[in-house]
């Protein structure tokens, strides 16, 4: 459409009534028309009537507008009954002369038809309604009666456009439903009166599911998104899911939030996520994703901060106890209206309703930090195409909030992790991927982190070890070329302890030996030395006999030679002496 | 206000009459003032001594509009005898209307 594509905006700018219904005003850039009428089109039970309600409801609460609903097919009673379910006092309002319901009765079986006429009567009721209570928003609930009451179209068709011009002249924002047609926009061409704004509702089902879909057809003079947006009719009203995901304007913030798990929090630069970014952590069944969902929510309750727990697998009261378990006492933070868990079969409703539910919940309790757990429940009640529609959707909205969120998903266990999460993981700014390593009968858990953008993040795999205290990363064994996790790490280490006990236990053995022989050598030593110093002993001590010897020879020979009476034969000592020894 | 809705009591038992008849018109119109002429034509014609007319101008009393559900004018209303008939338009067809006020069994010509 020309007019969808014009994006400055237009010197006089076309004056627009907001509805104040959730979403429908962000899509038409304002509201409706003002002064002018807008068809509401769609099939039986689409919700014309609802949203055309709430349209007055709102106009009265919110903007102080008086609202005149003409009702062709309900009764007053009828329509108060109706809109008291999405929480509408309509009798109050009715009451304060802030609305005002007439209910046009027509029967085709009294009526004959002599001549002209015209519709002048009903010129005058709406007139005098509006009058009544000073309305600016009127609503007429539907038309297409009118069709099977009057039998003469061609007058019927003349007055109708008298009509729609007098509407204009009156400067009445005004609301008519008409019934959907077959291969027209409604059934006795509506359209063809009201050129100004058309809304097309839709109702369909899909594998047993209902999704209820929202479309401008046209908006004449403005611009509107022209997609086709869910919505859902809750318990508070409509709700139409804005696009906001086209825009990719918000804010990004430069302030850190643990993860809950400090080691963690070192793996991503020190400092954990960034406020406002989206976490997935992707794992097969029991690696732990729901406990690091639970570290992280239990963070941030620590910190004073609200959170919100979307929980499509496990009652509250059921990750209440299990959180527990392992160390994360929730219930302290639920009493005190930090933490909220909102648990929900994800089969219960269509993937629309979750997300809008889930952008309701975050609108009202408006939390820091969200966990969905898991996703990967949600894609299996619509497409992939239409989950990454949402997703997108959802995690916009999350991060024009400055919500920081943590998705969590279920892997299978035969594909490739990387591959299966691959249509949603562009949306995330981190991804956690959590495996199970089977490895010697036994399981381990390892985590590390796949991406995370903007932070110097560790590219090591740790070992995730959940106990009573929490969840702990342990270093996995990288040694000898193989990573070892689990029992086989910690036996490896052992292994490796007892290695270098028993490495120094064999020096010292060997030291000590080494010390023994250094003794026995020193001992030989000593006693070799001894054993000289003996023999030294001996000779002296026999040479010392031999000189006594010698002396007492020489002193005996002088002795004799002299009782012999020579002292001559000097000479004849020598050979004497010799033959003394022999 | 009700000063202004002018009624044509043509009834002998004064306002007990068997035919109860109401036209609501919005203003002197060509259209409104050719049904009342018609109207008190074929009612001297054919129930004479037994009516009573109430002309009702909604552009003066338009809160009435909403007791006969009145979409269309002129549209003229039988109140009694039970139950109600209404008749829309200038009343120039005189068949139809006796046709309408079930003084005329309906048959496939006048259909």
């Amino acid at each position: 459409m020309a007019e969808a594509k014009d994006p400055k905006p237009r010197l006089q700018a076309l004056a627009k009534t907001p509805t104040g219904i959730r979403g429908l005003d962000n899509i038409t850039n304002g509201g409706l028309p003002t002064g002018r009428p807008t068809l509401i089109c769609g099939t039986a039970g689409s919700g014309k009537t609802m949203l055309a309600t709430e349209f007055l409801v709102r106009g009265a609460l919110e903007f102080n507008e008086p609202g005149v609903l003409i009702a062709f097919e309900e009764t007053e009673e009828e329509i108060t009954t109706n809109v008291a379910s999405l929480g509408f006092d309509v009798k109050a309002l009715v009451a304060q002369r802030k609305l005002l319901l007439d209910y046009v009765r027509i029967e085709r079986g009294e009526i004959e038809e002599t001549g002209d006429y015209d519709l002048e009567g009903l010129f005058i009721r709406i007139e005098h309604a509006v009058k009544q209570i000073g309305a600016r928003r009127l609503v007429l609930d539907t038309l297409d009666g009118l069709f099977s009451a009057l039998p003469n179209e061609t007058i019927l068709r003349a007055e109708l456009r008298r009509l729609f011009r007098w509407l204009k002249e009156k400067k009445l924002t005004t609301v008519i439903t008409g019934e959907r047609g077959a291969g027209a926009l409604t059934r006795h061409g509506m359209e063809e009166y009201v050129a100004d704004c058309v809304i097309l509702l839709d109702h369909r089902i899909e594998e047993q599911i209902s999704t209820r879909r929202l479309r401008i057809v046209k908006y004449r003079g403005t611009t509107h998104g022209t997609n086709e947006y869910p919505f859902l009719i809750g318990e508070r009203g409509f709700h139409v899911l804005p696009i906001s995901s086209l825009t990719l304007n918000h804010n990004a913030s430069t302030q850190r939030v643990s993860s809950g798990v400090a080691a963690l929090d070192d793996m991503l630069g020190g400092k954990g996520f960034y406020r406002g970014s989206s976490v997935l952590v992707s794992g097969t069944a029991g690696t732990g994703k729901s406990s690091l969902g639970a570290a992280f929510v239990n963070a941030a309750c620590a910190r004073g901060e609200k959170a919100l727990y979307f929980a499509f697998e496990q009652s509250p009261k059921q990750i209440v106890r299990n959180m527990r378990s392992i160390g994360y006492d929730l219930e302290p933070s639920i009493k005190k209206g930090l933490l909220e868990i909102r648990a929900q079969r994800p089969t219960q409703s269509g993937l629309e309703f979750h997300l809008l539910e889930m952008h309701g919940a975050v609108e009202d309790f408006k939390p820091r930090v969200v966990v969905v757990d898991p996703i990967s429940n949600l894609i299996s009640s619509g497409t992939t195409s239409e989950v990454k529609a949402m997703l997108t959707r959802l995690i916009d909205f999350l991060k024009k909030e400055e919500v920081t969120a943590v998705f969590t998903s279920l892997t299978v266990g035969d594909d490739p992790v990387e591959k299966t999460d691959v249509g949603i993981s562009s949306l995330m700014d981190s991804w956690i991927l959590l495996r199970a390593i089977e490895h010697n009968g036994e399981r381990s858990r390892t985590i590390h982190v796949l991406k995370s953008r903007a932070t110097a993040h560790s590219n090591q795999v740790r070992e995730f070890v959940l106990s009573d205290k929490g969840i702990e990363l342990v270093d996995v064994y990288t040694g000898g070329g193989t990573v070892l996790t689990g029992t086989a790490r910690v036996t490896q280490e052992a292994r490796e302890k007892a290695d270098r006990v028993l490495r120094q236990q064999g020096l010292e053995r060997r030291q000590r030996e080494l010390e023994r022989q250094r003794e026995l050598v020193e001992g030989q030593i000593r006693s070799l030395r001894a054993g000289i110093e003996a023999g030294a002993d001996e000779l002296a001590h026999e040479l010392q006999e031999r000189d006594l010897l010698e002396q007492t020879v020489t002193s005996d020979r002088q002795k004799m030679q002299m009782l012999r009476g020579g002292t001559r034969n000097g000479g004849g000592n020598g050979s004497s002496k010799k033959n003394a020894t022999k | 206000m009700r000063a202004d809705n002018k009624k044509i009591n043509a009834s002998r038992n004064g306002d007990s009459a068997l035919w109860k008849l109401r036209l609501y018109v919005a203003g002197h119109t060509m259209k409104s003032m050719t049904a009342l002429s018609n109207l008190k034509k074929i009612c001297e014609k054919h129930l004479k001594g037994e009516y009573s007319i109430e002309v009702i101008d909604l552009i003066r009393n338009p809160a009435l509009a909403k007791g006969d559900q009145i979409l269309a004018v002129p549209t003229l209303v039988r109140r009694l005898p039970h139950p109600m008939r209404k008749i829309l338009g200038d009343l120039s067809n005189a068949e139809r209307v006796l046709v309408g006020l079930d003084l005329r069994p309906r048959t496939k010509e006048n259909q």
